[in-house]
């Protein structure tokens, strides 16, 4: 049962949300519209765009498959074991929230640039270019993304606790089963969350992708450089259909969770 | 099927958990684990069931050593204090687990359920979600969902611990007459010790990480092995420098020979108890229980003379103080009262 909070309060926090999230970004699809559906159809016509579009949900879906395997296994192995260096390792998967996209872009470049990174080189010549192509692409939104499934699976982990799992160990299940039967139900909704904010952070990523894509049209620009793109050089309409289509995403894997999550409760309840 | 384990020492860093342990279970037993808590009861539990491994020592189930077996080739079922029921499969999906981890055919785990269902008198709640029972049901679930696999040992730990004292007792009934019934071999922790005197064939007392007395409740109610097993499995108070229970004490109106004299301090009736407090020059209080009408017929009142003797037969043992301090929490002399209620009525 919520309680009904006084009037002013409730008017505040409708009125932040409003200012600050709800009007700017229907301002983005209103400017898209803004001279008819013509022009946003055309914009999704131009094979520059459908390219980036393409690179920006290839890198986002890498991003997305990555981050969930390793999320489970890293979140686990932090909830369900000791070892030396726990702590240290929780605190490196906070660092690609902490830092800024820039700088983690910077960073790719220099390890794995072809002319001489670290791992650049001895990759440059077997033939796989990392910088300035999409896998470096890949890496960096990966990079960019990485807490968020963690972050979420985390205290579910932690607050389910273990015995279910020996429970089940004790009633035959080996561990894959145990993970797969009990473990995996149990985090199902963190994991959806931070599946759906990963996805949501992978395909706005821009500072980092900027850095080691180099930006080349039709080759390496993502749907966020486009807009940067097709804003600077003054086709609105274009830059906000693009930024429209990206904020559906968003909106849509949102709702859908909503959705999902509103039927899960009222079949269990 | 028999468990045996010998020299098993448990270290949890620099913490000595289990301190080279060895018991034996009785194919077909009923076992309480009894002690304080942060004994080591649930480590023990929790070795012979694979979900801890001993530092050194070897765990035997039915003949075969498992000490190094994973818990679910260890054919045992295990139940939790908070049942552990898994909260997104229906009451009917949590016992048949076990079946279907062993892929058995459809029919045959429908029927399984069915029955274990009537066994744990959940006929009706097959359907519903764990969140949908009571804790005393959630229980019964996870026990049938324990049985269901036909371990060939049952675990328990601290199984009625979170439920409150109306349905802990109906449980530890049903458990007793259950075990009758089905006869699996089982050992449950308990840190409340009417509870394993009235449940178990069989009791482990353990404390500190060690055992300090196994045998029948019977036997340790009678024949304690030391203070510290004397005052945690019912109250104790002292006479002439011995530790005696209370009830083993006789309560003279006239001087006899090899009996201490005293005043009565203290008379408190409750139900057919009386429990009188017997101070005697220099020494503790001693705390004394007569039923009603023995203390009718001695006709003592607060003030009075009377001379305190050992009952024949009676079990005593020499003050340790040092075994007494933090053990049985109503054996206090003059705290009789609490502990009383359970510790008269032994299972026969
Ligand atoms: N996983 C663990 N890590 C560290 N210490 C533990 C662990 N499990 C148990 N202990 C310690 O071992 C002691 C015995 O615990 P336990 O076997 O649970 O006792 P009991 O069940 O008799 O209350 C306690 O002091 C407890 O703190
Ligand atoms: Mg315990």
């Amino acid at each position: 049962m919520a309680r009904r909070g006084p009037v002013a309060l409730r008017v505040v926090v409708i009125a932040y949300l409003v200012l600050l999230v709800a009007w700017p970004v229907s301002l983005v699809f209103t400017g898209a519209f803004a001279n008819g559906l013509a022009p946003v159809i055309e914009t999704f016509r131009d094979p520059l765009v459908l390219n980036a579009l393409r690179l920006t949900a290839i890198a986002a879906g890498w991003a997305v498959v990555l981050n969930t395997v390793f999320g489970v296994g890293v979140a686990l192995l932090l909830v369900r074991r000791t070892f030396p260096g726990r702590r240290l390792l929780a605190a490196l998967v906070d660092l690609p929230l902490a830092v800024s996209p820039v700088v983690v872009g910077l960073a790719i470049a220099l390890v794995y640039g072809a002319k001489s990174g670290w791992l650049g080189v001895p990759l440059a010549n077997v033939g796989l270019d990392v910088i300035y192509s999409t896998p470096g692409i890949v890496l960096a939104t990966t990079f960019i993304a990485l807490p968020l499934v963690i972050r979420e699976i985390i205290p579910v982990l932690e607050e389910v606790g273990t015995e279910q799992e020996q429970a089940a160990r004790s009633l035959g299940a080996g561990p894959w089963t145990t993970f797969r039967r009990i473990t995996l139900p149990a985090i199902r909704w963190g994991l959806i969350y931070g599946v759906v904010l990963c996805l949501a952070r992978a395909v706005g990523e821009f500072g980092a992708v900027k850095v080691v894509s180099g930006n080349l049209i039709g080759r390496t620009q993502t749907a966020t450089l486009t807009v940067e793109e097709l804003y600077m050089n003054f086709d609105r309409e274009g830059a906000f259909a693009v930024a429209a289509a990206l904020a559906s995403v968003s909106i849509i894997a949102i709702a859908i969770v909503g959705l999902l999550r509103a039927r899960t409760e009222r079949r269990t309840s | 099927m028999s468990i045996e384990i010998r020299d098993v020492t448990k270290t949890f860093g620099s913490f000595t958990a289990l301190d080279d342990v060895s018991v034996a279970i009785r194919p077909g037993s009923l076992t309480a684990l009894l002690g304080p808590s942060g004994g080591g009861k649930s480590t023990l539990l929790r070795i012979i069931a694979g979900l801890e491994t001993a530092d050194s020592g070897v765990v035997t189930i039915d003949g075969a050593d498992a000490t190094r077996l994973p818990p679910q080739k260890r054919g045992v079922g295990f139940v939790f204090q908070h049942y552990a029921a898994f909260p997104h499969m229906s009451v009917a999906r949590n016992i048949a687990f076990g079946l279907e981890i062993r892929k058995r055919p459809k029919e045959e785990v429908r029927a399984r359920v069915d029955e274990l269902l009537r066994l744990v008198h959940l006929e009706q709640f097959g359907d519903r979600m764990p969140s949908q029972l009571s804790g005393g049901q959630r229980q019964r679930m996870a026990l049938a969902r324990a049985l269901a696999v036909e371990p060939s040992v049952l675990l328990l730990d601290e199984p009625f611990g979170a439920l409150d004292a109306k349905v802990r007792k109906e449980l530890r009934d049903w458990l007793r007459r259950l075990h009758d019934e089905v006869h699996v071999t089982t050992v449950f922790v308990t840190h409340d010790q009417e509870e394993a005197l009235e449940v178990a064939d069989e009791i482990v007392v353990i404390s500190q990480g060690r055992v300090e007395q196994t045998g029948s409740p019977d036997a340790l109610y009678d024949r304690p092995a030391n203070s510290f097993v004397m005052s945690f499995l019912g109250p104790v108070t002292q006479l002439d420098g011995r530790l005696v229970r209370p009830h083993d004490i006789e309560v003279l109106g006239i001087e006899v020979r090899d009996a201490v004299a005293g005043v009565v301090a203290d008379v408190q009736r409750v139900g057919n108890e009386a429990r009188v407090r017997v101070g005697v020059g220099g020494a503790p209080p001693v705390a004394v229980v007569l039923t009603r009408a023995e203390l009718r017929a001695l006709g003592a009142r607060v003030g009075d003379t009377v001379w305190l003797r050992l009952a024949a037969g009676a079990a005593t043992l020499p003050v340790d103080d040092a075994a007494l301090a933090g053990s049985h929490p109503a054996a206090g002399v003059g705290e009789v009262g609490r502990a009383l209620a359970g510790a008269s009525s032994p299972r026969g």
